[in-house]
């Protein structure tokens, strides 16, 4: 299994520069370094010298992929995109180009994320797949059809949806929780109940009905039968037989998101004032921070590789059948 | 005997704990607060003033920073040497640290002093000398701590290693010290720092003796610092003389103009010219300062009568009062009107009156305006999604609050902002540029056919007034009724100016060679071109409108719209033809208006500020004559003619000036809008007490509708367990009878 990681994290290697010259390119597709000094002067009194300046003190006044002028290996290294992509493998985030440090802000910024973040996983876990056992259970009934119904109409509504609402109904009409803000400690949970809940609700339409599938295709398998007739409570029958065998695909959607948690969610973080890395990544692309840019899509295709190595590590421990070579 | 407990009644009992534990941690955690509160219940009755702010800001060194969102924070806690009056119109500037308005005297090429009614063109240099004020002092900051022995307890500090120091508060030792003259020199030099690109600079250096020098000679020493191993963390610039900034004495110093600039006193009323000692840029070089986002444009240091105690622009920002503020008091004196409206209620009282401001992140307009209805924040302006919830507008125009904000007891106050929008064209151009007839004529019909009144109304929710000229009114050279009506574009009627008709602009099209929208020449259709930003639904409701006015001419118009970084490439390269723009004044004067279509300071290849690249030499030789007069009937005749030239060649057609709407509580005091000043924050006062009482009877929570959803899902549930016990029982009896 060892050999078998390694040789996954060898993989990521070609896919993160990858990663970063498409972002690379992408950005300064939109942008030139003359934009980025423009946005980062202000918009009044700049004059050519110090935008030629601040490109100069930001490493912005080499060419962007290419040195024409240098020689040898140089050609490659003295250019933007080197300079400010080797450091990034070595998780030195560097500053901001509004001079900030970026690994002190996301060090900062995280946990307002986590906060919401894993919170609205396990709860989101728990209910969904409660739900699901329920249709799963009442299959082929009213209950279910309604369920299924339920499910769809959910799915059909628009996330920002929910956070209006959720902040209207609770908020504004029943004053029972604040509309937006963050305060860090204890404090934080009157904050984050209510995106937490709202998470969790907006989720119920794609996740109950697609638990459903997974446990209606698992109760209709031989093993569930054999239980059955060997008068296994149906509820003991769905929660230790069908659920563990059913672990795999959920496995494969739950465990693959857990570093991405570390990420936050973009409107869920902006519509209720939370101080988290989803809104810093909103702000950066706002404010064509670069940097912030480059860090934070770095950071994410790292966490979705780990979490993509995390999930096959997990099959081996839900169906021993599976071995990783 | 109790019957056998069950695996339900054991959830059952689980679940009520659950319940309990949830409202026991929601009623310590509130107190006796409002449950909706965002804010922690000690903070209750507090002489606290609650605001907030959409994006972080991005620079707090004065010397940096420039944009709207900045000089919130900077305004209260630096304190340059001159203020504007906070009630007084037209704008008035007066002393803020110093112990007189500092007049100019001028000189002569070899440094002798001129008469001061000498011309403008013999005089080669005007010298202020500035005298502050004694007694003076810093808010307290580790950069002036000293420890027993009497040596600055944090100059030689590395906290690279040390995990103990993440932020200012984390270093226990404050001290202060007097302001003296020094620091505002220090500050002047920090304009031409390499490393700080101060946004001014490039115009300072045009002004300020040898400023230009003074940064080639910082560029050298830094690089120079750069390839030394052994040097000094910082450029020390008490080491670097200036020739247009020298301290005279401990509460002296002088400032040295190239020329006549009397404009120049509108910049020492900003923070750019505030003090900085230079105990600071010492405190925030050492090791590991930077690395920990400790720096001077994090962490202010300043005089003023606030000081920035928490900096998370992630999430709160909060001034407190800085306990060394020397006193001032509150205006006794300020326009007519200002009485009656209650402004001087507090006159000779001592400022500021509130204790500490927090300002916390919204990024979204729903919740920020919520949140102020339901008293969480004390002020508001009024966004595009609330207006039609907050303004109603009567049918003969006029604005008032519509009757479920008057009767929560909030207020309105408006103002025109000193800003102009503005549709220009692009005078390099082949089509619209230029000053033949033809193309001016054509110019004259798009104005006239550009109903801004309509464009205010349906875009701007009525928040504007149609522009005559460049100058928005509050500013010297404005001129109101039948005076200050652009007749080119305008009728003047007994109910004031009527646009002309379209009819009128279809004559001029004709007379420019353009008949229904077709060139005599050639017959081809005109097609002109607006070169815009954006593409959101919003603004292609703009456009649409735009397109609309230009269809009336029967002129197709082709909008191409790019991102703004491309908008400003076309315009610095002049390939633009028809674009909108804006300008916010930097100061009260008809100068910072009227220079945006000077010849000398056009955008192609100069980068200047006349983005229409506008250039007539009677207009220009009328500025250079009109820029350095005071206030009075000659300089207003001039301003006069300046207006006439433009409004007949026209490149522009003058859009409109946005009007300021802002809302307040009825706790709020001293609300009168001052849009040139930025230290506003000192004269306003609030009533806690009954903010709470307010806050209270507003925010009752009502729990009723928690136990309807909880029976809901009681009635869902229900059937799924009588449904499973049938299920259950019938298998049960299938299999009882095999």
């Amino acid at each position: 299994m060892i050999a078998y990681i390694i040789r996954r994290l060898l993989y990521a290697i070609p896919i993160l520069i990858g990663v970063n010259l498409i972002t690379f390119v992408l950005f300064f597709v939109v942008n030139s370094p003359d934009d980025v000094a423009r946005m980062h002067l202000g918009m009044k009194h700049v004059t050519p010298e110090a935008i030629e300046k601040w490109k100069a003190e930001h490493g912005y006044d080499q060419p962007l992929l290419y040195n024409r002028d240098a020689q040898g290996v140089e050609r490659l290294t003295d250019t933007i995109f080197f300079d400010k992509s080797a450091r990034l493998f070595a998780f030195d985030f560097g500053s901001s180009d509004a001079g900030r440090n970026i690994g002190d802000d996301i060090s900062k910024r995280m946990w307002p994320s986590l906060a919401i973040a894993i919170p609205t996983l396990l709860l989101g876990l728990l209910v969904h797949i409660s739900f699901a056992m329920l249709l799963a259970f009442f299959r082929g009934t009213y209950l279910d059809l309604s369920g299924v119904v339920l499910t769809v109409v959910l799915m059909s509504i628009s996330g920002l949806f929910y956070i209006i609402a959720g902040q209207y109904l609770f908020s504004k009409v029943l004053h029972l929780v604040p509309i937006s803000g963050y305060q860090p400690g204890l404090e934080a949970w009157r904050f984050v109940l209510l995106p937490v809940l709202i998470g969790v609700f907006s989720g119920l339409g794609s996740s109950g009905r697609w638990y459903r599938t997974i446990f209606l295709e698992e109760i209709g398998r031989d093993y569930v039968r054999t239980a059955r007739a060997k008068g296994l409570p149906e509820l003991k029958l769905l929660f230790t037989h069908v659920l563990k065998n059913a672990m795999v695909p959920i496995l494969t959607g739950v465990v693959v998101v857990l570093p991405l948690l570390f990420m936050g969610s973009l409107i869920m973080e902006s519509f209720f004032g939370i101080p988290g890395l989803g809104s810093y990544t909103i702000e950066a692309i706002q404010k064509q921070d670069f940097a912030i840019v480059r860090a934070m899509v770095f950071l994410g295709s790292v966490l979705y590789i780990i979490g993509l190595l995390l999930t096959d590590l997990s099959y081996t421990l839900v169906d021993p059948r599976i071995r990783l070579s | 005997m109790h019957a056998p407990q069950t695996r339900f009644d054991r959830l059952d009992g689980v679940l009520r704990g659950l319940g309990w534990l949830l409202v026991s941690i929601a009623v310590t955690a509130c107190g006796d607060q409002p449950w909706n509160s965002p804010y922690p219940p000690d903070q209750a009755g507090q002489n606290i003033l609650y605001s907030s702010f959409s994006s972080r800001p991005k620079h707090l060194d004065p010397a940096q920073s420039y944009s709207s969102n900045e000089v919130v924070f900077t305004g209260q806690i630096y304190e340059p040497p001159l203020q504007y009056h906070f009630l007084k119109r037209p704008y008035q500037l007066e002393p803020l640290t110093v112990t007189q308005m500092p007049e100019p005297y001028y000189l002569d090429e070899q440094g002798e002093r001129l008469p001061d009614d000498t011309p403008d063109t013999a005089i080669s240099y005007s010298v202020y000398d500035i005298e502050i004020r004694p007694g003076i002092r810093y808010q307290p900051h580790p950069a002036f701590a000293k420890d027993a022995d009497g040596a600055f307890a944090y100059h030689d500090i590395d906290i690279s290693e040390r995990d103990d120091y993440r932020a200012l508060a984390d270093f226990p030792l404050t001290g202060t010290r007097e302001l003296v003259a020094a620091d505002y020199v220090y500050e002047i030099k920090r304009l031409a720092h390499p490393h700080l690109h101060s946004p001014i600079f490039g115009l300072m250096a045009d002004y300020i003796v040898g400023l230009k020098e003074y940064a080639v000679t910082l560029q050298k020493a830094a690089d120079e610092q750069a390839m030394s191993d052994d040097a000094p963390a910082t450029l020390n610039l008490n080491e670097f003389p200036l020739q247009g900034a020298k301290v005279l004495d401990r509460y002296r110093y002088r400032i040295t103009v190239k020329g006549k600039y009397p404009q120049f006193r509108y910049w020492l009323a900003m923070p750019f010219f505030a003090p900085v000692p230079w105990e600071a840029d010492v405190f925030y070089n050492r090791p590991g300062m930077k690395e920990r986002n400790i720096t001077l444009d994090w962490y202010p240091i300043g005089t003023g009568p606030y000081m920035l105690t928490v900096n998370d622009p992630n999430r709160q920002m909060v001034l407190e009062r800085n306990p060394n503020f020397r006193g001032e008091v509150y205006p006794d004196t300020g326009e007519p009107g200002d009485a009656a409206a209650g402004y001087l209620q507090d006159a000779g009282r001592e400022v500021p009156f509130i204790d500490k401001v927090i300002y916390s992140l919204e990024k979204e307009a729903i919740p920020t305006w919520n949140k102020f209805l339901q008293g969480y924040y004390d002020a508001s302006g009024v966004s595009s999604d609330s207006f039609d919830q907050a303004i109603q507008v009567s049918g003969g125009g006029d604005i008032s609050l519509t009757p479920e904000l008057e009767a929560r007891g909030i207020h309105l106050n408006t103002a025109v902002s000193a800003s102009i929008f503005y549709m220009g064209f692009n005078m390099l151009d082949p089509v619209v540029g230029g000053d033949s007839e033809r193309a001016r004529l054509l110019r004259h019909a798009i104005a006239i056919a550009m109903d801004y009144e309509e464009y205010i109304s349906i875009f701007a929710n009525g928040r504007g007034i149609p522009a005559q000229s460049p100058l928005p009114p509050g500013i010297f050279g404005f001129r109101e009724g039948k005076d200050g009506v652009n007749p080119w574009v305008y009728d003047w009627t007994p109910q004031g100016p009527k646009r002309k008709s379209i009819d009128e602009a279809k004559r001029l099209l004709a007379q420019a060679g353009y008949p229904d929208g077709r060139d005599v020449k050639t017959g081809k259709p005109l097609v002109l071109y607006l070169d815009a930003t954006g593409g959101g639904p919003d603004d292609s409701a703009r456009q649409n409108w735009i397109r609309k006015q230009f269809d009336k001419l029967d002129i197709q118009l082709q909008i191409r719209n790019t991102d703004y970084n491309r908008f400003q490439d076309k315009m610095i390269k002049a390939t633009a033809q028809i674009f909108q723009w804006g300008w916010n004044a930097d100061y009260p004067d008809p100068e910072n208006f009227l220079f945006l279509l000077y010849g000398k300071n056009v955008k192609y290849k100069k980068n200047g500020e006349n983005a229409a690249n506008y250039s007539n030499p009677e207009y220009d030789r009328l500025f250079d004559q009109m820029k350095n007069m005071p206030d009075g009937p000659a300089r207003q005749a001039i301003i006069d003619r300046m207006v006439d030239i433009l409004r007949r060649d026209a490149p522009w057609v003058f859009g409109f000036h946005p009007k300021q709407f802002v809302l307040y509580h009825d706790w709020y005091f001293n609300a009168k809008p001052n849009l040139m000043a930025n230290n506003t924050l000192k004269y306003k006062r609030i009533d806690p007490a009954l903010r709470e009482q307010k806050r209270r009877e507003w925010n009752k929570p009502v729990v009723w509708p928690l136990g309807l959803i909880g029976l809901l899902l009681l009635l869902m549930i229900i059937p799924a367990i009588v449904g499973y016990k049938r299920h259950e029982n019938r298998r049960m009896l299938a299999e009882a009878n095999r």
